[in-house]
């Protein structure tokens, strides 16, 4: 910790010189904050099973003067979820990469670029929004990725305009040697406006190590419509540490979907504030991990005020040496009346060494509602592989089939056909062991 | 549900009816706790040398350490030395007979209803009181005694039984499991310790009945039960304390051991003061108990019914480390008025084709809180551990919280654990399908609430079970029907 302390100052200036002045503005407060709370401590009741600092102890490289970095990932990548392909960005390591000849069909008014460039276009709308749900105040990784960014993406669908086509994000981890990639993410759906974004993570190095540090805004207004996709298909050396804020407003919708195919370790934190009647919250979520793989998710749903729904489902699949961890967290505020709320997880574990710790928590200071929460640990039922197999199915396409009927319903929660199709694909893919390296969207050179 | 409303109302005013407070000449020690006092509880009891340096031990442990803040209690900064570690009624020599027992300590337990009398020999019950910190009186001690079975209190097991002591005490809360087990293992006064020998079913229910009566004092008793192999007990405890403004502190531990085939059943109504409507005064209940079934078939069964006490933190928790063992655990806890309850079950599975359940029944009302935190680890050598919780939360009226933190550590394909919870009112649906046919609001909410904890009122021993029933307020269906 004491390491980002002593960068920051040295580099205080050349961190700040290339962003936008609101960029800035939050970063003393940052500063003072990580330096007195520092990382999130291990073993702590929320950081159980993930150790922050160590995983940011080793000497990370951070690309702090915006060095070139030799990709065109326009050229390299070919996107192979079909449809999705017009509106395609990309984010190499922390920063959006501009390129401007690719013909972008948006409609007139929605922004769907560069954090810097928004900042200093939009000036009053940004610092509207950006730090106002990920406070550096009380989370430190918050603290610590407001210190250090200096780019990131904006999605801003001005009020009533529907995006009819997907918008497709890629991260792409590009570097010869370890990296930190500190980017940002802001969205903002205006009231009644509609989006629908997948943010796919890719490592395009295998070797050196890559950290990246996410933090996510989205506001969703009044009426709004909201589906946000997380793919992470990345390498067994890459770390994510991801916090993601989502804030409702009246009769908002919003679908969360976070899938890890393929990663190291992953940690992702998902607060959805529920701030407006009958808004409506599902989010989803499914892990498949083998090796020595740890996914961590942590979600926390506030139901702020009555009448809001919230549908929570996670679902893990662990083999080899696999570490799952899940802690879910629902919290009813006082007066939230006729809140309707479920959460789910599910879990299969396939091998000895694996590991799975869960925690779905229920805190809720109203009467009038309805909480449910479901856990369940186990492995492949007997009965139904027996019954396969005395049809003439091999056992090791029985379990596969089992496995693969086990995440359907994440992936039925998926409201984009397009990407529904390709995840049962990738997904069957991974179950076989064939999806060694980022197949999502393969690269084209290597 | 304005006539269930009423119902709730009485429920929450209802009266703390064990409040009163008994004049006996009580010995003190002064207030705080060091070295000093540590020594002078053990010379008191006449202990042996390594009693006292198991004590000095735990002591220096516990002051590294620091108050737990991990649970969900709002709970002030406690001064550790602000409370009186020993109070003990004045003993005029020893106790021959009940008759040399200070009159005002019997009237004490006959108002409690605790047949302290040999002559209640009908009731069947063998009762250790333990009143402060002190155990007044065993009963039935003879007629145990011919089948072998040790049950005095722990004082009296130090002196005659010290083998079986240094053998098991300590070994499955070790005193540096946490900072209220430590301490407790500092200064603890006394309790109660039973022995079953091999093969022996104990033919009556043991009893322990804990009463904090003097001011600013912390009650620390200590319970050891060894079931030996094929032995039976069931073993209930009962709580109560009177009515002070001031918070009192208590910190107990028990264990539990099961060798092969051994059951052990554990039973407890917990009726501490709870404070008043304002949140004043009340006990602080903050309880170590922890059973190993350390042979293969063992059993352990918990049972509790949380009625009283300020704030509870307690989690009564089996380690299955035989194979086949079974671990049970069943609670009902009610919270009202400004109560904090953070209470549940560790269940950790050690050995081959482990069992675990787990039944937690939540009721809170008025402003209290009240959550279920429990764990159920699967080690890697547990093939085919089985585990089931499932944990219903009530709310009676929209001021109080209830709260559910499972935790699940499963590190073995082979096992199945399941956990489902539940948080609702109670239903207006089925208030008016009894309404329909003629029952009338308060006896719908009663029977409601009396059939949401039935389940677990079932596991209580029969003498138990009636009063946890009245406690559960009880009321509720005792009042109206």
């Amino acid at each position: 910790m004491q390491q980002y302390i002593d960068f920051f100052l040295t580099y205080q200036e050349a961190i700040s010189k290339p962003c936008a002045a609101a960029l800035n503005a939050p970063r003393q407060l940052a500063f003072e904050v990580f330096k007195e709370i520092g990382f999130p401590k291990f073993n702590s009741e929320e950081y159980q099973h993930t150790d922050i600092s160590s995983l940011l102890e080793s000497d990370l490289g951070l690309n702090i003067n915006n060095l070139k970095i030799p990709i065109n990932p326009y050229e390299v990548f070919k996107c192979d979820v079909p449809n999705l392909s017009t509106n395609l960005y990309f984010m190499v390591n922390e920063r959006f990469y501009a390129q401007e000849e690719v013909k972008l069909s948006l409609p007139q008014g929605v922004f769907s670029g560069s954090l810097n460039t928004f900042a200093e276009q939009y000036p009053s709308i940004f610092s509207k929004y950006y730090g106002q749900l990920a406070k550096s105040d009380k989370d430190g990784l918050v603290a610590f990725n407001t210190l250090f960014a200096q780019d990131g993406y904006v999605l801003y669908v001005p009020k009533n305009v529907v995006v009819e086509q997907a918008i497709q994000l890629v991260n792409v981890l590009r570097g010869d040697t370890d990296t930190l990639a500190n980017r940002r993410l802001l969205i903002i759906i205006e009231e009644g406006a509609q989006a629908k974004l997948l943010a796919c993570d890719h490592t395009f190095d295998e070797k050196p190590k890559f950290v990246a540090s996410q933090v996510c805004e989205i506001f969703v207004a009044k009426n709004a419509l909201f589906d946000y996709y997380e793919l992470e298909e990345s390498s067994e050396n890459t770390v994510r540490l991801s916090s993601t804020f989502v804030k409702q407003e009246a009769s908002s919708n919003v679908v969360c979907n976070t899938i890890t195919l393929l990663n190291g370790v992953t940690r992702n934190n998902y607060h959805i504030s529920l701030d407006g009647e009958h808004a409506e919250t599902h989010l989803y979520g499914m892990a498949i991990a083998d090796k020595k793989q740890k996914v961590d998710n942590h979600t926390n749903i506030a139901h702020n005020v009555p009448n809001c729904l919230s549908n929570e489902l996670f679902k893990y699949v662990l083999d080899d040496q696999a570490v799952g961890a899940f802690s879910g967290r629902i919290l009813v505020a006082i007066d939230a009346q006729k809140t309707l709320a479920y959460q789910n997880n599910r879990n299969l574990c396939a091998s000895r060494e694996c590991r799975m710790f869960a925690k779905p928590q229920l805190e809720i200071y109203a009467d009038d509602v309805k909480c449910s929460h479901g856990l369940t640990t186990g492995q492949l039922d007997e009965t139904a592989l027996f019954y396969m197999r005395s049809r003439g199915i091999s056992e090791e396409e029985a379990r596969m089939l089992l496995k693969f009927a086990f995440t359907h319903d994440v992936i039925e929660g998926i409201r984009l056909e397009a990407l529904r199709d390709r995840l049962k694909l990738l997904v069957e893919k991974r179950f076989r062991g064939e999806l060694m390296k980022c197949a999502g969207c393969c690269s084209n050179d290597k | 549900m304005d006539d269930s409303n009423k119902i709730l109302d009485q429920v929450t005013t209802g009266e703390y009816k064990y409040g009163f407070s008994t004049d006996v000449e009580t010995e003190y020690f002064p207030k705080g706790v060091n070295e000093d006092i540590v020594k002078a509880i053990s010379a008191k009891k006449n202990e042996p040398e390594w009693m006292l340096e198991f004590r000095l031990k735990a002591f220096r442990y516990w002051q590294t350490l620091e108050m737990p803040q991990w649970a969900h209690l709002k709970m002030p900064e406690i001064d550790f030395q602000d409370i009186i570690y020993y109070a003990a009624p004045k003993k005029k020599g020893g106790l021959k007979s009940l008759d040399e027992v200070d009159p005002e300590l019997l009237a004490t337990f006959a108002k409690l209803g605790i047949p302290l009398h040999e002559q209640k020999i009908f009731s069947g019950i063998a009762v250790d009181a333990v009143i402060d910190s002190v155990s007044i009186k065993t009963t039935f001690k003879e007629s145990l005694a011919e089948k072998g079975i040790i049950f005095c209190s722990f004082s009296e097991a130090v002196e005659h039984h010290p083998d079986l002591i240094k053998k098991y005490m300590g070994s499955v809360v070790p005193y540096k499991d946490n900072f209220y087990a430590a301490l407790n293992s500092a200064v603890f006064s006394d309790g109660s310790f039973v022995y079953i020998p091999k093969g022996v079913r104990c033919p009556m229910e043991l009893s322990t009945y804990f009463r904090i009566n003097a001011i600013n004092t912390g009650q620390f008793e200590r319970t050891l039960i060894v079931a030996d192999d094929d032995s039976y007990v069931s073993y209930l405890e009962g709580c109560t304390a009177p009515m002070r403004d001031e918070n009192q502190l208590h910190a107990a531990i028990v264990e539990i051991v099961a060798m092969d085939r051994a059951e052990v059943k554990y039973s407890t109504v917990q009726n501490w003061y709870p404070g008043n409507k304002q949140g004043k005064g009340g006990v602080y209940n903050f309880v170590t108990k922890r059973g190993i079934c350390k042979g293969e078939s063992s059993k352990i069964s918990w049972t509790q019914v949380e009625t009283g006490s300020a704030i509870t933190w307690k989690y009564p928790s089996c380690i299955l480390k035989g194979d086949n063992s079974v671990g049970e655990f069943y609670s009902v806890a009610v919270t009202n008025n400004h109560q904090q309850a953070d209470t549940g079950t560790k269940m950790i599975h050690i050995g081959k084709n482990t069992k675990s359940r787990i039944v937690s029944k939540g009721i809170s009302a008025g402003l209290s809180h009240n959550s279920y935190r429990g764990l159920v680890r699967v080690m890697k050598g547990a093939e085919g551990a089985r585990n089931h919780s499932q944990c219903d939360s009530l709310l009676l009226g929209d001021r109080c919280g209830a709260h559910t933190f499972p935790y699940m550590d499963i590190h073995n394909e082979t096992a199945v654990v399941e956990h489902e919870a539940t948080t609702s009112k109670i239903s207006e649906d089925q208030v008016f399908y009894c309404n329909q046919r003629g029952i009338s609001p308060e006896d719908a909410v009663g029977l409601i609430v009396n059939g949401y904890a039935k389940e677990v009122l079932n596991k209580l021993p029969m003498e138990f079970a009636v009063e946890a029933q009245k406690l559960l307020q009880i009321s509720l269906e005792g009042s109206v029907g």
